[in-house]
């Protein structure tokens, strides 16, 4: 059967995939960042999964607010990358599998999970800079990929708890699957970071690191707070950190963590990283 | 600026119901900036390009003045708003400078400070 083999959970922005293009990986501003990602490659390389569910939000790219889900599923053959109003070259399409989007699907919505389905859907700098800096040397990711997109656009967001649940229904519905067939859950947002308000800038270091210690001593420590809650905590954009806990509420059994990482800043974003194995 | 009930934290907005109705001509007309050709056909006529999105008056004040608190007091999204920066050529750098008031390098020392 199918199999959780771990989940890997990482900031996101922009100004990542202008690096990338610049090749500025080992320039001082970015190498404390860039240089965090070299275990959990040599993580994927030995693991080499087949499938990767990807946690992330969309920033206006896919959806916008004419209709706006709280959950989205991809159910595609491939996903494109697109321009998002700065013309930073985009990547090539990412591989999809339809028919395991329709039995997460599937699994979901018989789950209570009344998810949005989306047979085309553009994914944006959340989901494909997490691909790029995980698979460096690949043009494209070797895995088949599933997006699965959270709001953080419009309120009200789904709760932090939601989020974790939402987790726990993934990792049934990968148990159900009959082939054998390795699959990594990526979540991508936070840290800590707020673009807009005059508290912009903001960054709560102290927040953070505690929100990733509990991931691995106490993964539902963070479900306690409101949104509201975590937006004082770790700013408006901060409440990302949600891609996290329903990455980690995926992950069954037994877990381990086998790396982390974290900078500040890059860009306005405290920036984490973290490596989890299933047993 | 409205908030979801009970939240009162200094600086900090949710973009909620009340937000997205006030805000959808703006959010849309910025949701067009991932088209480079919108992008093109805003700079060259402004103006023109905000009445056909139906902005109000108020919000088309705020764009011609690049004023991102206004921006966001008019029901824009920092999200969508992200795309029309892009346009001007400011980065989140600036955006923060612009709205905390700090100069840019200063705006970009706090952030190394919150790292220490």
């Amino acid at each position: 059967m199918a199999k959780i083999v771990g989940g890997i959970t990482t900031s996101h922005v922009p100004a990542i995939g202008r690096a990338i293009a610049q090749n500025l990986q080992q320039d001082p501003y970015w190498k404390p960042f860039f240089d965090g990602f070299a275990p959990v490659q040599k993580w994927l390389d030995e693991v080499k999964p087949d499938v990767a569910i990807v946690i992330y939000n969309d920033h206006g790219l896919n959806f916008f607010l004419d209709k706006m889900p709280t959950f989205a599923v991809g159910a595609a053959a491939q996903y494109c990358n697109a321009d998002e109003g700065w013309g930073i070259p985009t990547l090539p399409p990412f591989a999809g599998d339809a028919e395991l989007s329709w039995r997460l699907i599937n699994s979901l919505v018989a789950d209570e999970f009344d998810i949005t389905t989306c047979q085309e859907m553009l994914v944006d700098h959340a989901f494909s800079l997490p691909m790029k800096l995980l698979w460096p040397e690949h043009e494209t990711p070797p895995v088949r990929t599933i997006p699965v997109c959270i709001n953080t656009v419009q309120y009200p967001l789904p709760s932090a708890a939601r989020c974790y649940k939402l987790g726990e229904a993934i990792a049934r519905a990968v148990a159900s699957w009959p082939e054998e067939l390795k699959v990594v859950v990526i979540g991508s947002g936070g840290l800590s970071h707020q673009l807009d308000g005059e508290r912009a800038g903001f960054i709560n270091k102290a927040f953070d690191l505690q929100f990733m210690d509990s991931l691995s001593t106490a993964p539902k420590w963070a479900t306690q707070y409101s949104n509201e809650e975590l937006v004082e905590q770790t700013g408006t954009q901060g409440v990302e950190l949600l891609m996290w806990l329903t990455t980690r509420g995926a992950l069954p059994g037994e877990v381990v963590e086998r790396h982390r990482n974290y900078h500040i800043p890059i860009s306005n974003t405290a920036a984490g990283l973290m490596l989890f194995e299933c047993r | 600026m409205t908030q979801a009930s009970g939240f009162n934290v200094p600086g900090t907005y949710l973009f909620d119901g009340d937000m997205a109705m006030k805000g959808y001509a703006l959010n849309k007309m910025c949701f067009s900036f991932n088209d480079a050709a919108n992008r093109q056909a805003f700079a060259a006529d402004e103006a023109g390009y905000c009445r056909r999105y139906g902005l109000n008056a108020e919000q088309c004040r705020v764009v011609h003045e690049r004023d991102v608190l206004g921006l966001l007091a008019a029901g824009g999204n920092v999200y969508y708003l992200a795309k029309f920066a892009g346009i001007l050529g400011l980065d989140v750098q600036d955006l923060g400078a612009l709205q905390t008031g700090m100069s840019k390098e200063a705006f970009k020392q706090m952030l190394l400070e919150a790292g220490k």
